[in-house]
Parts: structure tokens; sequence; C-alpha cells
């Protein structure tokens, strides 16, 4: 624990510079008309001790762009800067970042110990000082006993905490996390996003997490980068993304939204842009106390029963839909084909860049 | 006609089918003996029945005027085998023909092998693995006389007509050739068996996820660094799987090496087991084959430590 106070008073030398900077990152595979632009102009900083996440569909260019930062990959164009200083063409081992790999990439010829100890082996760290700090981290994964074990003799979410405490050992300015929880059934993952939440904030050093599930970005992130088509939709924290997507995709990805087109929000609202909705500001209305609500009458073509809440499905007039939440408890009589009036407050709605290229992204 | 009748019937098999298909149902161990009973017998008595036939063939006495084998046993071929220091240094030198070979087999296939499986493009690498096991495709023996020709040095022989100088392929191309001798005997050979080495070496990098590779790379490690630490530890049962073809090859051949050392000295086993079957001495021929025999088994032993037979 010391350790990392020590490297946190470090960092504060040079407070001006973030941990990570990308400056107008680019990777391309391919060349001439056939090239694949994976990452396609990505400008981000990263602060001190954030806990950062990558989110986007699968191919759109996060993971890419982890493995850069790491040093897997080299750019096309742009740079990396590590705490101000440029690290766009140094070697993977030149980088004072470590990362947890999506299939854990534990050396299945080693002992667990072994698998901790290695990096410290290899920067020349004593037999009985790399021991001792091994066996700390095993410990701090609640590990302490596994260390003579081969990794083939632990689950799944057993190796994924070795792959954190052998990344972590290293005190990395940065830690990568490619996807680290999505080979993990369901409980184990609700249970070790608390557990890596609560090692980061222990440590305090910046993490990088990459996933697709918006549920995980939202639940542990400080802030949010929303990955499309190799660009950045969207940064913030994740109350921002959710309260007010920036773009239709981010609307889309992040969450249920509903999107209304540009004609139907000028119609409803007054404003010729694409506004986003979310379905739990939606209310059925029955009665005429709607004060400054916007109202929008529709048929009722779906209930889905999801417990609390159900989901309503309405069909509007010009033939889009809109998703309501509403408690389960109000819905009574609400039946499949009647009429009725959807209605939300001005403040629930919010204009939206038209981004959405491909229903649903790409995935 | 059969289909006519399955037509006929509209029963699928006839009776006495289906009984035995009941039969082999109801006890799956007859089933089990059925099938395994044809290669078990053929494993015994081809390879086990003519092993023990070599083994009982030394013991066998010659009879010095008829130069015939009588079925008097005796343990004096062996015991005369064993005493021969010729005889040992021979096999030293075959031996160590045998483990250079292998090697040096191991060393062309280990970086050959990572270019093929984590570096070179898709079609680079069908190209480069169809070119590298091409050569099994040719006969041994145009191998072998393709070899003489190619090493036979200046003012050599008959097969150095095709060379501009006076020397065979490699001394008027690279002006350089070890002529005949042990050093060709050994680079011939390497050729010879190297597919045997790349295969399973290929296919052991081709099952090792590049993420390892990244890790190392990530936690520090140089590239020398990794490959010592991760990727030789990992490959070793590929190797040692390999090295059981390279060896045994290299251990057995005589004729490659008869041709190329240019009848100047004797450097394989089998040529003194050949010479002494041609004598003839059938009983001590028997005798010297044990070298190799027992050299083999102990080999074997060895690499099933190192795993290799996990990899087969």
């Amino acid at each position: 624990m010391a350790d990392f106070v020590a490297s946190t008073t470090q960092n504060n030398d040079s407070p001006t510079s973030p941990a990570i900077q990308l400056v107008g990152l680019r990777k391309s595979f391919g060349s001439g008309e056939h090239a694949v632009h994976a990452v396609d102009g990505v400008d981000l900083s990263i602060a001190e001790g954030e806990f950062f996440s990558f989110l986007g569909p699968s191919g759109s260019g996060k993971t890419t762009v982890l493995r850069m930062i790491a040093g897997f990959e080299l750019p096309t164009a742009g740079a990396i800067l590590l705490e101000g200083l440029d690290v766009t063409r140094a070697a993977p081992y030149d980088r004072n970042v470590n990362t947890v790999f999506q299939d854990y990439a534990l050396f299945p010829h080693m002992t667990v110990l072994q698998n901790v100890e290695y990096g410290l082996k290899v920067k020349g760290v004593s037999r009985s000082e790399r021991r001792k700090r091994a066996a700390e981290m095993l410990e701090k994964v609640r590990l302490g006993s596994f260390g003579n074990r081969k990794p083939n003799q632990l689950s799944g979410g057993q190796r994924q905490r070795v792959a954190l405490a052998r990344a972590l050992v290293n005190q990395p300015k940065v830690l990568l996390l490619d996807e680290p929880l999505g080979a993990l059934d369901l409980k184990l993952r609700e249970e070790m996003q608390v557990e890596l939440k609560a090692i980061q904030r222990e440590v305090g050093i910046t993490f990088v997490f990459v996933t697709h599930d918006q549920g995980e970005a939202l639940s542990m992130s400080n802030r949010i980068a929303v990955f499309n088509h190799g660009r950045i939709e969207q940064v913030g924290s994740p109350r921002e993304i959710y309260d007010h997507p920036a773009t239709s995709f981010v609307a889309g990805f992040v969450g249920t939204s509903n999107v209304l087109s540009a004609t139907l929000s000028h119609e409803l609202m007054g404003v010729a842009a694409p506004h986003s909705v979310r379905p739990e500001r939606i209310r059925i209305v029955r009665d005429d106390a709607v004060g400054a609500d916007v109202v929008v009458p529709g048929v009722v073509s779906d209930v889905q029963y999801l417990g609390a809440d159900c989901r309503v499905r309405v069909d509007l007039d010009d033939g889009s839909h809109l998703l309501a939440n509403v408690p389960s408890d109000g819905l009574v009589g609400v039946a499949i084909g009647e009429a009725i009036r959807l209605a939300w407050p001005r403040g629930a709605a919010f204009t939206v860049a038209d981004t959405t290229t491909s229903e649903g992204g790409d995935q | 006609m059969i289909t006519a009748e399955r037509v006929g019937r509209a029963s699928g098999p006839s009776q006495p089918l289906r009984n035995l298909n009941r039969f082999f149902r109801r006890h799956p161990r007859a089933g089990l003996l059925t099938l395994l009973t044809p290669p078990v017998a053929w494993l015994l008595v081809v390879y086990l029945a003519s092993l023990a036939m070599l083994v009982v063939a030394a013991l066998y006495t010659l009879d010095p005027t008829s130069q015939k084998p009588t079925d008097e046993l005796t343990t004096s071929n062996i015991t005369d085998a064993l005493s021969d220091t010729n005889v040992w240094s021979l096999f030293g030198r075959t031996v160590l023909v045998a483990m250079s070979v292998t090697l040096i087999c191991a060393l062309v296939a280990l970086p050959t092998c990572f270019f093929l499986a984590k570096i070179a493009p898709r079609w680079v690498r069908r190209g480069l693995l169809v070119s590298m096991l091409l050569p099994l495709w040719a006969g041994y023996m145009v191998k072998a006389y393709a070899w003489r020709a190619m090493v036979s040095p200046a003012g050599g022989n008959r097969f150095a007509a095709a060379g501009r100088g006076g020397g065979g392929f490699m001394e008027s191309v690279l002006g350089w050739t070890p002529g005949y001798g042990r050093v060709a005997v050994v680079i011939a050979l390497v050729y010879l068996w190297l597919p045997y080495m790349i295969l399973p070496v290929y296919a052991g990098l081709e099952r090792m996820p590049t993420s390892l590779l990244d890790a190392a790379g990530d936690l520090g490690a140089r590239p020398w660094r990794t490959f010592r630490t991760v990727i030789l530890p990992l490959l070793l049962p590929s190797v040692a799987a390999g090295s059981i073809f390279t060896f045994s090859l290299s251990l057995g051949d005589y004729i490659l090496p008869r041709l190329l050392v240019d009848g100047k000295e004797r450097v394989m086993f089998g040529e003194l087991i050949s010479a002494t079957l041609g004598a003839p001495n059938l009983p001590l021929a028997a005798a010297y084959t044990l070298f190799p025999l027992v050299m083999i088994v102990f080999y074997l032993l060895a690499m099933k430590r190192a795993g290799a037979f996990e990899n087969l």
C-alpha cells in the first residue's frame, strides 16, 4: 500500500500533464481504397487516478486505441503521451503501463506466484523483495493461498484476479483493461465490478477500461468515452452520458432511448432537430392535466412486463414509435390497440446530433 | 439391389445385421474388442515380433564352415559387439551426427516457424509451408544423389559436370563447399528431416495465443527474454516431438551418408550393420542393431519426460 502512495506523490510532481493524452490518433489497416480506418482521429485526455471507460460496440475502435496505448499496435498517425512524455513509437516493454488481457494471458507453465512476480523479475527486483510484493498483491485480490497453483487449476474469476495482480504489482502509471469481465458469468461479473472499483480506489492508479457493456461502464467509471466507427461520439461522466446524450448513437447505445426525428421534434416542440427522450420520462395521460408538457397521441402496439415497470410501445401517426416505461400498477386497463396520449416534461427531451448511420451501430 | 430390398421391406438392414447391431449395442465391450483386435494384432506381429526376432537372431551361432547361422544359442555375439572399442566409437560418432542434425533442425525451425505462425501474412504462410514440405514428395535416392552433386568439391567427379567451375553446385554458386565428409552428411540430413521438426513446432506456435507474447512484452520483457522465458518453455514439448523424428531418422540413416563421405570413412552405424550382414554374419549384425535400439528407447523415455507425447 505504501508503495502506491509513494508512486502517487511522484506523479504529483507534474500536475499539469494528464496521465494519458491522445492527439489525432489514427490507425488504418490495409492501404489505398481498401484501407479500413479502425481508429479515425481520436483526441482524448485522461486525468491521473481516473477510472476511465472506452464504451462502444465491437469494431468501434476502442480495443485498437487501448492496444496502441499499450504499444502492441503502432498508430498510422497521431501521438500518445504518457504523463506528457511522447511514447507513440516506444516498445511495450519501454512503457510504464500494464494490461489485463481479455483472455487473461496467464503463462500456463508458471505458477500463480511466478506469474505475478514475472514483471518484477524482469525489472531485476531481488528475489525476496519480489516474493514479498507478489504475495501481498495476491492477498489483495484474495488469492493469498493460491500462489503455488497453475493457472489451469483456477476458475475464470480467479484467473481474472491473478491477471489483475500480475499487472498491478508493477505499479504502472496506467492500467489498461481489455474487456476483462467479458468471459465471466453475470453474477461473477457484477461482483468483479464492485471489486475492481474498490481496488482502483485503493491503489489510486489510472484505469482505462474497455467494454461494450453500457451497464458496466455506467456503474464503474468516473468518465466514459463512447466510441463509434473509430471516432469518439461523446466524453463525459456516466450521468452526463445517460442524461444528455450528445448524439443519436449515444442515446441509442447507452440505455434505451427514443430518438424523435427533426420533423416530429419541430411539430411537437418547435425545434427542427432530432431529440432524445428516455422511456422512463414518458408517461401515459388520460385526462387534460398536462400543463406545459409535450403531448403526442398514439396507439398501444405492445406491452412488455418487466416487473415493477412495464415497457409500452406506442405507434405514432407518422409511422414512428415511442417506448415508455410506466409503473406496472398504473397500467391497469391499457390494452393493445387502445388509443392513448403520451406526455413528457419539456426539459426531458434533448437535441442530439444525428450520427446513427446504421441501426444500432455495427453490433 | 440393396436399395430395392430396403424399399421392399422398409425396415433398414436385414435381420441378421440388425441382430448384430443389437448385440453390439448391448455389449459395448465386445464392439471395442472387434474394432481393436486387427490393429493390435498387426502391431504385435509386425513390430514387436520382428523386434523380438532381432534379439533372438543376435543369440544365434554362426557356423564357421558354412557361414550360416545355426540355432545354437550363445551370448558371444553381444559380448563381442559390446567389447569392441571401434564399434563404440563408430556408434558415438553416429549419435553425435544425429544430435547435431536434431539441434540444427531445432535452431532452424524455431525462428522459421515463429515467422510463419506469428508474423507472415496468410498467403506467405501458405506458400512457405508448402515449399518447406515439398521435399517430402521427392524420392530419397534422388535427394541423396542431388546432395552429392551439391557438395562435390573442385576437381571432383562425374556429378560435378553441371557446375561451372570444376566443383558441384555449392562450389560454383556459393564459392564454398564442405566437400565430402561429416559436415556434408549433417547438412544433407538436416535438409532431409527438417520438415519433421517444422510441422510440430509450427503447430505448437500456432496453438500459443499471441496475447502471451504481448503480455510478456507488457510486463517489461524484451524479445530475447520473452523467447527464453515464455516461448521456449511452452514449445519444448513440440521441439521434443519433432526431435524424435529427426533423431531416430538420422540415427538409422546410412545410404545418403555413404554417398556423401565418398568412401573416405565410415560415419554411420547403419553402414557397419549393413556390411556385417553382407559379410555374411547375421547374428553379429543383429547384435549391433541392439545399440541404436536401446538408444532410441532411452531417447523416447527422455522425450516423454519433456512432454513430447502430449503434443502428438
